[in-house]
């Protein structure tokens, strides 16, 4: 996830976005090559600094050895870190790996961390388990790529790593190979992972604040390290890392934006910490756009997750934006307020947009969440600077697991043309957002086009 | 003043470019082989083509159509000469009460004009959107699956074709 989105931001930086991507060796911009050559550099130091741990000997552990509570422990820990996400194929056994991240550069896959001996994590110890999570070494020594963001896991305490083994060891073995990572030289070598970690990890311990409540804390702790919500929501530099400077200012995943979850947030109405708690277990509030794309994953996973750790969750991330509470609340109000008299297009509005906002929209999106749909000028997506959200959810609707309740909203992407589709955008974001016109609407559509080209199997 | 193509036939409709296809269809053209469901996108039951892809028709408002080729479930075949679905779904008796089944069959029809081959995971996956409350599902799916194996055997291809005449 963290490389496509280094490469994401090495394109966008580069001014070089090509429509289609063809080959990805072909289109490598000249600052990437320049990071590129840098790593290729930093990793063959690395290399030579950089202990690279020994294998550890196989100390096979015994599943039916755990603790049943340290085991329920680790499905809740496991279920705040998302672990089951990337290391499920679509339509995979549970935990077997082989999802890939798609890039310029090439793509990752996700391992298989079932406890099959073979294929998966069986032989590892506890103690390698630790050594993968914190520090980014497998027990063969070699360094992951920081895909795994064990530059947040490394907070995560014995306790908490010790449950999540706990829980990971006593799942089914499934024997299934990932395969291959497909990157581009220097990235295709470890030591690049090395460089990387030489720059930008730093090995923490976490420590409480004294002056926050326990609540925070916990959230702070949850937020931080296991849940690696930073790992979207704060911006990257030119090399995948993410800028500590502006943590939780908006970042990018999977071609969507993550927004910004501080004073920078784009949201109307702010995130209180009882509207966080009843989204983030729901994926719903009722002033907030529903959760879709990479979030909806992470809301399905804290669906299951108990209440008061949710809660910490949402009491931290809340305090991370420090505007007034209450000027917050009007700002929102006022933007509702202009939906009410946006219901419907005034008789006046004959642009195409309006008539497509009618004819296709507004049916569910008038009244606030009246038709369980929400009135647009309160959507995120349509405050944001770039398009690609809202065209996202237009093209792809938003779907639950196959079974399970969860937002919902259906696909356009056949009823509309791309160039209906950019009228639609432009109607909604100026009449809506009261924002001026994104600028390149057809453009994000190709990058979205080749992007979808290139998965198989989806709907 | 709006001019549509449906099932190859070239209709001129009175209607405000804000209403759904859908009441144009069975209002206007009284083709009522779509059916309303839900009005909200949530049943399929109002599914047609557009541009060989499926659509709801109950969101689409007629002013996206201009120029584009709508196809309805008569535009697979006839009573006297039913198209490669309609007899699949006779020959599985997958109906029971049938209201969902010309969104059923057109939904099928846009998955397996561009691969009958399609695999049970395949169908399933694309028909998701599509519900049946009678529980018919599994006659459903299979007479989807009949009807594409029919499609890949030699020559049948082209028989929803000929009927549909510009269903190309």
């Amino acid at each position: 996830m963290i490389w496509a989105k280094l490469f994401a931001k090495l394109f966008d930086e580069a001014a070089f976005a090509p429509a289609v991507l063809p080959d990805h060796a072909a289109v490598i911009p000249v600052r990437a090559l320049t990071g590129l050559a840098l790593i290729a550099i930093l990793g063959a130091a690395a290399c030579s600094v950089i202990d690279l741990r020994d294998a550890h000997s196989a100390a096979q552990p015994a599943p039916a050895g755990f603790d049943a509570s340290l085991v329920a422990r680790g499905a809740q820990l496991a279920a705040i870190g998302d672990c089951g996400f990337c290391h499920t194929a679509p339509g995979g056994r549970p935990f077997a790996g082989g999802r890939g991240v798609d890039s310029p550069f090439g793509t990752l896959y996700s391992t298989n961390i079932t406890p099959d001996a073979e294929t998966g994590i069986g032989r590892w110890s506890l103690a390698d388990f630790t050594q993968a999570m914190r520090e980014g070494v497998d027990p063969g020594g070699r360094h992951l790529y920081p895909a795994f963001p064990y530059d947040h896991f490394t907070l995560v305490t014995d306790d908490d790593i010790q449950a999540i083994y706990a829980y990971v060891m006593t799942r089914d073995p499934v024997r299934a190979e990932s395969p291959d990572n497909d990157l581009v030289f220097p990235l295709s070598l470890r030591a690049s992972a090395a460089a990387w970690k030489l720059m930008f990890f730093k090995r923490e311990v976490f420590s409480p604040d004294p002056a926050q409540s326990e609540q925070w804390n916990r959230g702070f702790y949850l937020v931080q390290g296991l849940g690696h919500c930073g790992a979207c929501h704060t911006p990257r530099n030119v090399l995948g890392a993410e800028k500590k400077d502006e943590s939780f200012s908006g970042g990018d995943a999977e071609g969507w934006h993550a927004p910004a979850l501080n004073q920078n947030s784009p949201a109307p109405f702010p995130w209180t910490v009882d509207r966080l708690v009843q989204y983030l277990r729901t994926g719903v509030d009722d002033v907030h756009e529903a959760a879709a794309g990479p979030m909806a994953p992470v809301v399905h996973d804290l669906s299951q997750v108990a209440e008061n750790d949710v809660r910490a969750i949402a009491v931290y991330v809340a305090s991370l934006d420090n505007r007034p509470l209450q000027e917050r609340e009007k700002k929102g109000e006022e933007f509702a307020a202009r939906s009410v008299t946006r219901g419907a297009p005034a008789a006046s509005e004959t642009s195409r947009g309006a008539t497509i906002y009618t004819g296709a929209c507004a049916t569910c999106h008038v009244g606030r969440r009246q038709h369980g749909a929400l009135e647009l000028s309160l959507s995120t997506s349509l405050a944001l600077p770039k398009p690609n959200n809202l065209l996202h959810i237009i093209q792809e609707g938003i779907t639950p697991r196959d079974g399970e309740r969860g937002p919902w909203m259906p696909s356009f992407a056949g009823a509309l043309t791309d160039a209906q589709l950019a009228e639609l955008a432009d109607y909604l974001r100026t009449g809506f957002a009261g924002q001026p016109a994104w600028k390149d609407v057809p453009g994000e559509l190709k990058k979205s086009e080749s992007r979808k080209s290139k998965q198989t199997g989806g709907t | 003043m709006i001019t549509l193509n449906v099932n190859g036939k070239i209709e001129n409709v009175d209607a405000d470019p804000g209403t759904p296809l859908l009441y144009v269809l069975r209002d206007h053209l009284r083709l009522n082989g779509a059916k309303y469901g839900c009005g909200l996108g949530q049943c399929g039951a109002c599914t047609v083509l557009i541009d060989d892809e499926a659509v709801f028709s109950c969101l689409t408002p007629i002013s996206l159509l201009a120029e584009r080729k709508i196809t309805t479930v008569e535009g697979l075949g006839t009573i006297a000469e039913p198209g490669v679905l309609q007899r699949a779904f006779i020959g599985e008796q997958a109906a029971q009460c049938g209201y969902c089944i010309p969104g059923m069959m057109m939904r099928a029809q846009a998955l397996l004009r561009a691969n009958p081959g399609a695999t049970d995971a395949e169908i399933r996956r694309h028909m998701r959107p599509n519900l049946c409350r009678c529980g018919t599902h599994m006659r459903i799916l299979r007479a989807i699956k009949r009807a594409g194996s029919e499609m890949t055997s030699a020559g049948a291809k082209p028989a929803a074709k000929k009927i549909a005449g510009a269903a190309k």
